[in-house]
């Protein structure tokens, strides 16, 4: 199996699952002829024509509504966000209809919202950002952050397959600088399981999606300075494993998050919390995060990297952690 | 009247429109008794737009109603024990008492899709419902309201434009009640008329009067014909007018007295009984016949949802996913093969007629190639941009060295990527500050 790039394997599962079933379609914003901005739906339209690949007008809301209705009728639409940050722009639809649909009225829409999202490709503030928390405070969807092409793949055919709104948040900064191989054949990666990308025993480290990266290029600088970090990564925020944090919070004592996502109302908030109630007293230190700021995602390349977490703000962070 | 109909159609119009009113009528004084849970909202003069149109459906079409379309629900087969146990917050409610008034779905039975408070938010939804008809060969239509007030939200256009691209066989029944809430039309919109609307979208409209229920389901009906026939979407503006407040605890004064005056004689429910009368489709016994089985209906209803229990607390902490406990399933009408590979097998290129952009102009276009307006390309340009663009992405997935700065940047290839790469020179990293505040302020213990 030669490696692939996460977005060879997003465009595989795309494929595989259009193939496997008839009721899978995909909607959005120049997917069709164009292949999606980031190529991510190129050849699909080609393959299955113009009524299950549908080019829609620029109507984010349009677009998530409908795949709402076509999923009421057994559809299992995938709707692209030509970039996540476009998602604000049907937020309503998403939180107030599909979210609360299978909840009030016994309608599950089994529909997939994915795009790519992130900083670091210096796309500006409006082409940058990771609006997945949003969505988190949201009970009755599901949200999904890959941070590698093997994830991407089967926590998207695992998306497609799920009875509930997914939104499957790709962060763009991946999409062609890993690669690995991804396993043979049909496989599915479950919604809502973290896993351990790094053993270590003196501290843990939780992140998602490309800061998962750079929390493992930390946890390399660190080992070499003797300190051992577990890197974990989170792969779906919502619903959180809770059980994965706290089985490595309590055999490691020290916790420090990571995400570039900004830090007020970020994940970091929700699992120290958690931590701290359900494991305070396996505690040897306070619960540290390193985020993106309090600010929007800046343009100029100086900017950008002074608001994204990177391998030198994790490890300086996790050296005051180790100390304690 | 109406050729279409039957002598007992006609009746049965009525019998829906009756059952409407006076469900409502009990509806109001339960919510004086305190035994309404939130907000009731009345359709009191309305009764013909929704009776009308739902009438023009077939058992297999979707319907999704807004707040005052009760009638329509009525006659989609939900029983007025729905509606009441509904409104009473009663275990018993097809939410079992998650959701009130005409927030229900029931999208296995009656094909029926439940509105959210914000408006406008049913017609991209409904849109999606009759594309996912049609791709399933169902030959289905789907029907929705909205009010004047909510044919001015984002949601609406969204969803009026992508049905109007796709052609979807969608009816939207704008419902003209001439007030949202305390604004009056012509504080919202400067058009005499709100279907005027339908030409922003390029698609059929139809003006009726919302108080003469055979007009109106002459008009939806053959707006359902039309979406069948595949010349949908279509918009059918029902000019009508909201005889109560937005809701109980709103008095409207707000409503001039005149107003009031002009519509009160029109009341649809009075004239149709004048109506069946001229037309002698019945006479006083039938009539009776009627009122009493519509009596007897709610009186029963009635005494069922007030004998319900609330649903029990623990309830509110289920349901937020769906664990399996559904079962999805596409109806197909339609071999499967159509849609699968080969037969879907298509050529990935837009044809554009009558129209050819200059060279120069395309040239210039190339390098934003993100923002991909294709529809400016004449057919064999564009396919031959898809096909330079094909060896491009190979070379680009690697990160390939930047062009000099004296090369000729006209002559480079496309990125395959929306931005740039910024300045190959990272020093800036060297100047950054010390990362932020993760560090616990009182210091180590």
């Amino acid at each position: 199996m030669p490696a692939v790039t996460m977005l060879e394997a997003i465009r595989e599962a795309l494929f595989e699952e259009m193939e496997r079933d008839p009721a899978v379609v995909a909607l959005g914003e120049d997917i069709g002829v164009y292949g999606g901005a980031f190529k991510a739906t190129e050849g699909l339209l080609a393959k299955f024509g113009p009524e299950r690949v549908m080019d829609t007008p620029v109507s984010e809301t349009a677009i998530v509504g409908a795949a709402c209705g076509m999923s009421y009728l057994g559809l299992r639409p995938i709707a692209e966000m030509q970039f996540m940050d476009f998602i604000a722009c049907c937020f309503n639809q998403i939180t107030n209809f599909a979210a609360k649909s299978h909840y009030l009225w016994g309608a599950p829409v089994p529909m997939v919202v994915r795009g790519p999202s992130g900083g670091g490709v210096h796309g500006g503030p409006f082409h940058s950002q990771s609006p997945e928390m949003y969505f988190v405070h949201t009970p009755g969807l599901k949200v999904v952050c890959p941070s590698t092409p093997s994830d991407a793949k089967g926590l998207l055919k695992s998306a497609v397959r799920d009875n509930n709104p997914v939104l499957f948040f790709e962060h763009k900064y991946l999409y062609r600088r890993v690669k690995e191989e991804v396993p043979e054949g049909d496989y599915t990666v479950p919604i809502g399981k973290a896993v351990v990308r790094r053993a270590g025993t003196d501290l843990t480290i939780i992140s998602y999606a490309a800061m998962a990266h750079t929390s493992l290029e930390a946890a390399e600088q660190l080992s070499r300075e003797g300190i051992e970090a577990e890197v974990i990564d989170l792969r779906t925020l919502l619903p959180l494993d809770r059980d994965a944090i706290l089985a490595s919070v309590k055999k490691t004592n020290k916790l420090l998050v990571v995400h570039e996502d900004a830090r007020t109302g970020g994940i970091a908030g929700e699992i120290a919390a958690i931590v701290c109630q359900e494991a305070f007293e396996n505690l040897d230190a306070p619960v540290m995060r390193v985020t993106g700021l309090d600010t929007p995602i800046p343009y100029a390349p100086s900017l950008e990297e002074r608001f994204l977490p990177n391998a030198e703000k994790v490890a300086a962070a996790a050296r005051e952690l180790a100390k304690y | 009247m109406s050729l279409a109909l039957t002598r007992d159609q006609h009746l049965e119009i009525y019998y829906y429109m009756q059952l409407n009113r006076r469900l409502e009528e009990r509806m109001e004084r339960l919510f004086r008794q305190n035994k309404i849970v939130g907000g009731l909202y009345s359709s009191l003069g309305q009764e013909a737009v929704s009776v009308g149109a739902a009438y023009a459906l077939e058992p297999r079409d979707w319907l999704a109603p807004m707040i005052r379309n009760i009638g329509a629900l009525l006659v989609k087969g939900v029983k007025p024990r729905d509606i009441f146990t509904q409104h009473m917050a009663k275990s018993t409610s097809p939410t079992q008492g998650k959701d009130g008034t005409s927030h229900f779905s029931d999208l296995k039975t009656h094909h029926i899709v439940s509105p959210i408070s914000m408006l406008g938010d049913l017609i991209p939804v409904m849109t999606g419902v009759a594309l996912a008809g049609r791709y399933l060969g169902q030959k289905i239509v789907a029907m929705t309201w909205i009010g004047d007030g909510g044919s001015s939200t984002g949601a609406f256009h969204e969803g009026m434009s992508l049905a109007a691209a796709q052609r979807a066989p969608l009816v939207v029944v704008l419902e003209n009640n001439q007030w949202a809430y305390s604004t009056p039309v012509a504080r919202q919109v400067p058009l005499r008329d709100l279907a005027d609307r339908a030409k922003a979208y390029g698609i059929l409209s139809k003006i009726v009067d919302g108080n003469d229920v055979v007009a109106v389901y002459d008009a939806a009906k053959a707006a359902v014909e039309d979406c069948r026939a595949g010349r949908g979407p279509v918009l059918l503006e029902a000019k009508t007018m909201r005889m109560k407040g937005h809701a109980q605890h709103d008095a409207a004064e707000y409503v001039p007295r005149a107003m009031v005056d002009y519509w009160k004689p029109r009341d649809p429910l009075a004239l149709f009984e004048k109506y069946l009368s001229e037309h002698k489709l019945w006479d006083a016994h039938r009539k009776s016949e009627i009122d009493e089985r519509i009596d007897r209906e709610l009186e029963e209803d009635q005494k069922f949802a007030e004998a319900s229990p609330f649903p029990p607390p623990e309830l509110a902490e289920q349901g937020v996913y769906c664990d399996g406990c559904h079962t999805i399933k596409a109806e197909w009408r339609r071999p499967k093969a159509e849609v699968m590979p080969p037969a879907s097998n298509t050529e990935a290129v837009w044809k554009v007629e009558d129209f050819g952009a200059p060279v120069a102009v395309q040239r210039a276009a190339k390098p934003a190639a993100a923002s991909g307006s294709h529809t400016s390309h004449p057919p064999k340009q564009a396919a031959a941009a898809l096909a330079a663009s094909k060896p491009v992405g190979k070379v680009a997935e690697k990160p390939a060295a930047p062009p000099a700065a004296e090369a000729d940047v006209s002559s480079a290839p496309a990125l395959r990527v929306p931005f740039g790469r910024g300045p190959k020179d990272k020093s800036f990293r060297q100047q950054q500050p010390p990362p932020p505040d993760h560090r616990n302020k009182r210091g180590r213990r």
